[in-house]
């Protein structure tokens, strides 16, 4: 690293304040409750907002000079990655279904995280906040767009890609992140740290990034690696921003426990069925796997939400409601929403295969009480349609959940041969949930949740009416490019012909 | 007492570094993974200014852990010449 | 419980039956047989009977199960939310009941090769 180290003219703490605090001042003819209108409807009571604390005490100074070099860094490979043909080194192109997911679902929710952070950087009155609401807001732009930039390269050769913008809106597995932010952005500020900074930076994100990361490496993938780590280096800064958050509510005013707790139960629990997706492609789309999803969760789920639970008891908070649950589905969320996707696998924008023989002994060596038992006999089963001439597709359409919009495929925690069906008549209309938790979201919020623009039900609403081909023009969807099994496909026929002409001369 | 963890990107930038933390925290734990370096301790773990120097031969600013962190754990604490991670439970 | 608002909140629900031209949402469910990922949405017209809506709409969307040729529909045992029902198969399904995503269940007890036994 080259970077200069400035002369210790003053100490961190002094140049915090002057570059932090000391840009704050008292309104003199505006009134307070008008500048920050929205601080105080959530219930919320803070009395000192100086008590805020940024223990990174990062100034904007110090902000530009490390994200540029992180720019730089991140440059240099995306460009040697380009020239280099570095799509022909990941492992296999099954692994590509995993960075459609990404684009198409998670670089969008990246955005949505940066606008939320600007609208929080404005609404919250402290000065301490303000600035590090707005560093994380700029984090979050730039993660969307170096992961945009990365993933273009793919696009150049690879089907999938083209139309992530419009699948971020259309796409009906893409509701499910987009409800999430959407659902964090309509509440007030003090919830949406919770649902983002805290529950989602700070006992999600690592569930997300590390595990996946670790993937990309492990797959080839040197530009997903190089956007994932650029991105993640500024992570550590927004989980600290988010549990510096909860500490700050709680200790402000005790009135704010219940209400703060409320909302970890809640974004706890939408967090949690949100990274199912992460699950499944842990342990089913990287052709060179790292570790089982339940690894991963036992490391930065179980063991990790349990310290930091543990260190937030002195203030009253106890884990979320829905943790047992979560614990129970570990086992075996990951198996029940891939064969989702590969049941519908005509309307997804990336591919999706049948677990080879190979993979399924690795799926049992994971998940030895539930692989073989459970969902083994299916992929067998759907591998025989296959090979029978007849490929498995269900079209009967999925029943989506009302609160998270995944499709309702979970099963009861104590009972993995009983889907988990609930129903809430609410104004005499009927609305569906995948879960306990789901259910329970929903009863504290009806009317913000009956609003719910559900892709299903909307496909046989006016202007779509039940037609199939004008939904995939609507989504982008290029039928029998995008979709469909990995395998017969122009993704696998390409990189096949394409890696072997790289190693002959023909 | 609950794990506090700090992990990092595995390159020539982080390799001093993460020597330094071993000889301030000797009994933690080093768990290499693809392209990471993630590193365990009970409780609490102190990364400290003058080992880093120390290890890499040059002035080092502490903020500039930031441009190879991945991921922590812990509440942090924060000045010129340390960083601490430790849960109070 | 109210929704946290800064004034008075009302939302407009999406899937009114009054969206689907005339048709309705219903969702069928064979218990135990997993294959299938989740109930199977189905939008048909309430003036179906329900001898049609199981030949024509339901048997269709099951033959990828192994089970699915022998299923007698005389045998099975239904459930409508979480009520036990009994389904005139002459009668449509408006009079039969079934509202707009009303949620049937039905068994077929001891049928279910592709799952293990709990």
């Amino acid at each position: 690293m080259d970077m200069k180290v400035a002369k210790k003219k003053l100490a961190l703490k002094e140049k915090y304040k002057l570059l932090t605090r000391d840009l704050g001042w008292e309104p003199s003819y505006q009134k307070k409750d008008d500048i920050y209108p929205y601080i105080k409807y959530e219930g919320i009571k803070i009395h000192d907002w100086d008590k805020w604390e940024d223990p990174f005490r990062l100034t904007m100074d110090s902000y530009w000079k490390y994200q540029a070099e992180k720019e730089r860094k991140f440059y240099a490979i995306i460009d040697a990655h380009a020239q280099n043909n570095g799509h022909l080194n990941i492992t296999d192109a099954r692994y590509l279904s995993a960075l459609k997911i990404f684009l198409q679902a998670i670089s969008p929710g990246e955005y949505a995280a940066g606008k939320g952070f600007a609208r929080t950087g404005r609404e919250f009155p402290g000065v301490g906040t303000q600035v590090a609401c707005q560093m994380q807001s700029i984090d979050e732009i730039r993660h969307a767009q170096t992961q945009i930039h990365a993933l273009s390269n793919y696009n150049k050769f690879y089907n999938g890609f083209h139309a992530f913008a419009d699948a971020r809106d259309r796409m009906w597995y893409c509701t499910l992140p987009r409800s999430f932010f959407d659902d964090a952005m309509s509440s007030g500020p003090f919830e949406f740290m919770i649902a983002i900074g805290f529950s989602f930076e700070y006992v999600l994100t690592n569930l997300l990034f590390v595990p996946f990361m670790s993937g990309a490496a492990y797959n080839g993938d040197m530009a997903t690696v190089t956007f994932g780590f650029s991105a993640q280096s500024d992570e550590a800064r927004h989980m600290t921003l988010g549990l510096e958050c909860i500490k700050f509510m709680l200790e402000q005013d005790p009135d704010n426990l219940p209400i703060v707790q409320n909302w970890i139960d809640k974004w706890f629990w939408r967090g949690f069925r949100l990274l199912g997706v992460v699950g499944t492609m842990m342990d089913y789309m990287l052709p060179k796997r790292v570790m089982s999803w339940r690894e991963a969760f036992e490391i930065y789920g179980i063991e990790n939400g349990g310290a930091l639970f543990n260190d937030l008891a002195r203030y009253g908070i106890r884990p979320p409601r829905g943790w047992d649950d979560a614990g129970k589905a570990l086992d075996h969320m990951s198996h029940q929403f891939m064969l989702a996707l590969y049941q519908y696998n005509f309307g997804t924008a990336f591919h999706t295969d049948i677990p080879t023989e190979e993979d399924m002994a690795w799926l049992d060596k994971k998940y030895p009480t539930t692989f073989n038992k459970y969902y083994r006999p299916r992929w067998e089963h759907i591998r025989k349609l296959k090979e029978a001439g007849t490929p498995y597709k269900n079209m009967g359409l999925a029943k989506l959940c009302q609160t998270c919009q995944i499709p309702t495929v979970f099963t009861e925690p104590d009972d993995p041969t009983q889907l988990t069906i609930r129903e809430v008549d609410y104004k005499g209309d009927k609305y569906h949930f995948c879960s306990e938790g789901c259910q329970h979201i929903f009863e504290n919020e009806p009317e913000k949740y009956i609003q719910a623009v559900l892709p299903m039900p909307q496909l046989f609403q006016a202007p779509l009416s039940g037609d199939l081909v004008a939904w995939m023009n609507w989504v982008g969807l290029q039928n029998g490019k995008d979709n469909g099994d990995y395998f017969g496909s122009e993704d696998q026929k390409n990189f096949d012909a394409w890696r072997d002409l790289a190693t002959r001369n023909v | 007492m609950s794990t506090v963890f700090i992990a990092l990107q595995a390159n020539e930038d982080t390799r001093p570094i993460i020597d330094a933390i071993v000889l301030d925290n000797p009994e933690c734990t080093v768990n290499r993974q693809p392209a990471m370096v993630k590193i365990d301790a009970q409780g609490k773990l102190t990364v400290r200014r003058e080992t880093i120097e120390e290890q890499l031969g040059r002035p080092f600013d502490l903020q500039e852990l930031q441009v190879n962190l991945i991921t922590l754990s812990g509440n942090v604490d924060e000045d010129e010449d340390s960083l601490t991670l430790c849960w109070n439970s | 419980m109210a929704l946290t608002s800064t004034k008075p909140y009302v939302g407009v629900p999406r899937d009114t039956v009054a969206n689907f031209n005339g048709k309705q949402i219903v969702y069928t469910y064979w218990e135990q047989h997993l294959l299938f990922s989740t109930p199977y949405l189905t939008v048909v017209e309430p003036g179906m009977r329900f001898g049609d809506y199981w030949e024509n709409v339901v048997k269709p969307l099951m033959q990828a199960d192994p089970d699915a040729a022998g299923v007698n529909l005389a045998e099975v045992k239904w459930t409508m939310g979480k009520q036990d029902f009994t389904p005139n198969i002459s009668a449509t399904l408006a009079e039969n009941g079934i509202v707009h995503k009303a949620q049937l269940c039905f068994r077929t007890p001891g049928v279910n090769t592709l799952l293990a036994a709990a």
